[in-house]
């Protein structure tokens, strides 16, 4: 009666050869594909260091003078855009420019990346419950699998370096964007939707007048989300070669540098209430027709 | 037949997914309780058959699930029927491709919807513009044409303004010059002013009919108020629980009322707004001539018993093209206000 007790589990040795025979056909596959792959996301390695270049060679002031003006232009907030003076000026003072300009580099490209594929994909989720049926447990899965884990495969298939670093970051920060583009436009007013079909909106006019520009604010969260888990990201991502505030906290951790991995997350922290004040300022500035004055 | 009349024929909607085999089983004769209780399917509209004049101005009056609201979404194919027709014209609007219906939608027929319906990120002049943005029109051309709407429903100066910012009052006079603006010879109004406080709907009741003097548009008009049918409705079509239970004019509607249910609306009804004068009048006496008081045919009694008391007289001679048909008076008048069953008035 021993299965009562014990779990009448696949034998060890079996299960041992499933997982090498499965290791072994994955390592063929990257070795006969990691390269092409690798090419395909050339352009965007060579985007990547050419943006992380124009940051850090770009004098000092420039950067602080044009991140403050496109935060006041987003926020039109003085506490906001005075914060983020102060923090920059801060960043630059305890020698963490290069770090931060690396990993805004990142953030910025990750974020682009994200919307870029997640809007399309909230989209035609919007248009079809299968779909949404389909999409909604891969997301799941992509926001619950640890880190660690899908980075197995990625560091097989392209080695140690920025482009499996920011497939890394993009898998874990865009499925907000997803969820919250499908959300937004399924939530757009019915009556509205049916307006438009009376004037006989095409469904391409039907999505660019009437269903983005008003699930705007939902969508804009989706972004907001999606910047905020990039930059969670950041220190994990480091563990595979990528450069920038990641890096000095995970040396801080192996050689216990308290002070250096308290400025280092300090600096993360920055970047993060930066983009979501600013980036949320802007959403809600988007919103000003709904504030009414009734007659 | 004229380009903007409307035909219904057979009309059915079953909400559900199996409506089209189960249209056989109401042709048959099921009812909408067991169609409800046996195949979880919603009986819609039930055999609609009705024409709507080019020109004029039809009411669709129900209570609300009587199926009005679904009746009139057909009429532009928003809600595709079980089993029917719906020409428009000659064109049967059901065959159309999804192509043709989107021109159709643009050019031939527009909507102005309960609770407005407005995008709520444009503006006003933006919002009148939509129609003709839909349609490609050129920045100019949508100024220009929106700006000559505002104007005429009276929003000038709130162009620049967001829905928001409006009263619904303000806001239904943007969904009809939205509507109005794409030139559609049929326009369809879904309980356009239920949603208005009762002074400005009788206002805006009075800008639709000024506006029909000069555009003679074919308006189906849905309403579940029986005053507002019959102030607006040339032709009247009452609807209840999914079927046509009486059509005919205003004054039929009020003086025959095909059933009890409709009845009992009627009871309530202002006849003095309703009833004409021919209606009530008795044939004229020997040598009747035009000298007196005269009413012409078409007038209701309450205009005639205004000018009777103003002229301070009890009788008037009803009058067609100028020549004496009739006379009417006071004491018929106030028979055919005051008595419940106008028939058994006329009779005494």
């Amino acid at each position: 009666m021993e299965w009562l007790t014990e779990f009448p589990q696949i034998p060890g040795r079996e299960l041992r050869q499933l997982a090498r025979s499965i290791d072994q056909q994955y390592r063929a596959f990257s070795r006969a594909w990691g390269e092409s792959i690798e090419n395909f996301f050339r352009p965007l390695l060579d985007f990547l260091l050419w943006f992380e270049d124009v940051l850090i060679s770009t004098p000092w002031f420039i950067i602080i003078a044009v991140l403050t003006a496109v935060v006041w232009f987003a926020s039109r907030s003085k506490t906001i855009t005075a914060g983020t003076m102060i923090a920059l000026v801060l960043i630059g003072l305890f020698g963490m420019w290069e770090p931060t300009m690396q990993t805004l580099s990142i953030i910025v490209v990750c974020t682009l990346l994200s919307i870029l594929i997640g809007m399309p994909i909230g989209i035609l989720m919007s248009r079809s419950d299968k779909l949404q049926a389909i999409v909604n447990p891969i997301l799941d899965v992509m926001q619950t699998m640890p880190s660690f884990v899908y980075l197995i495969p990625i560091v097989m298939l392209l080695g140690i370096g920025l482009i499996p670093g920011l497939i890394v970051v993009v898998i874990y920060a865009m499925p907000p964007i997803i969820r919250l583009t499908n959300l937004g436009i399924r939530l757009v007013d019915k009556e509205v939707l049916e307006a438009a079909n009376a004037f006989g909106s095409s469904s391409w006019q039907k999505l660019v007048q009437v269903q983005l520009p008003l699930s705007l604010p939902t969508i804009m969260a989706g972004i907001n989300q999606t910047i905020m888990m990039a930059l969670a990201m950041v220190v994990v991502a480091s563990l595979i070669g990528v450069r920038g505030l990641g890096q000095p906290v995970l040396q801080a951790i192996t050689n216990q540098y308290f002070t250096q991995g308290v400025l280092n997350g300090m600096a993360i922290v920055a970047i993060a209430i930066i983009f979501d004040r600013a980036s949320q300022a802007y959403g809600k500035r988007l919103q000003r027709h709904r504030e009414a004055a009734h007659g | 037949m004229d380009k903007s009349a409307i035909s219904v024929r057979n009309l059915y909607k079953i909400f559900g997914p199996n409506d089209r085999e189960l249209v056989e089983q109401v042709k048959k004769g099921m009812s909408k309780t067991d169609l409800l209780a046996e195949h979880n399917h919603v009986l819609g509209l039930k055999d609609i058959n009705l024409d709507m004049p080019a020109g004029g101005i039809q009411v669709v009056m129900g209570l609300s699930g009587s199926g009005k609201s679904t009746l009139i979404r057909h009429l532009n194919r928003l809600i595709e029927p079980s089993a029917g027709e719906v020409y428009v014209g000659d064109d049967d609007v059901l065959r159309m491709s999804a192509k043709d219906l989107r021109e159709f939608r643009r050019h031939r027929i527009s909507m102005v919807f309960q609770r407005f319906g407005l995008l709520p990120h444009k503006t006003v002049i933006d919002n009148v513009a939509y129609g003709l943005a839909v349609m490609g029109k050129s920045a100019r051309e949508q100024r220009e044409g929106a700006m000559g709407w505002i104007e005429r429903v009276g929003l000038a100066g709130f162009e620049e303004n967001y829905p928001a910012q409006l009263s619904g009052g303000m806001q239904q006079r943007v969904g009809l010059a939205r509507a109005l603006a794409t030139d559609a010879d049929i326009l369809l109004m879904d309980e356009a002013f239920s949603a208005l406080d009762p002074l400005i709907r009788t206002d805006m009741q009075g800008v639709l009919l000024d506006l029909q003097k000069d555009l003679h548009k074919t308006i189906v008009f849905i309403t579940h108020d029986l005053d507002e049918a019959l102030r607006l409705g040339e032709k009247i079509a009452i609807l209840r629980d999914g079927e046509i239970i009486q059509q005919g004019t205003a004054q039929e509607i009020v003086l025959k009322p095909a059933d009890d249910y409709i009845e009992s609306f009627v009871k309530e009804v202002n006849r003095g707004r309703v009833v004409q004068v021919e209606t009530i009048m008795e044939p004229a006496p020997e040598g009747a001539n035009t000298i007196g008081l005269t009413v012409e045919k078409g007038s209701i009694i309450e205009t005639a018993a205004r000018l009777m008391s103003e002229a301070d007289v009890t009788s008037a001679i009803v009058t067609q093209n100028g020549t004496p048909i009739g006379r009417v008076t006071m004491r018929q008048i106030m028979a055919a206000v005051a008595t419940p069953n106008l028939k058994e008035a006329l009779a005494a």
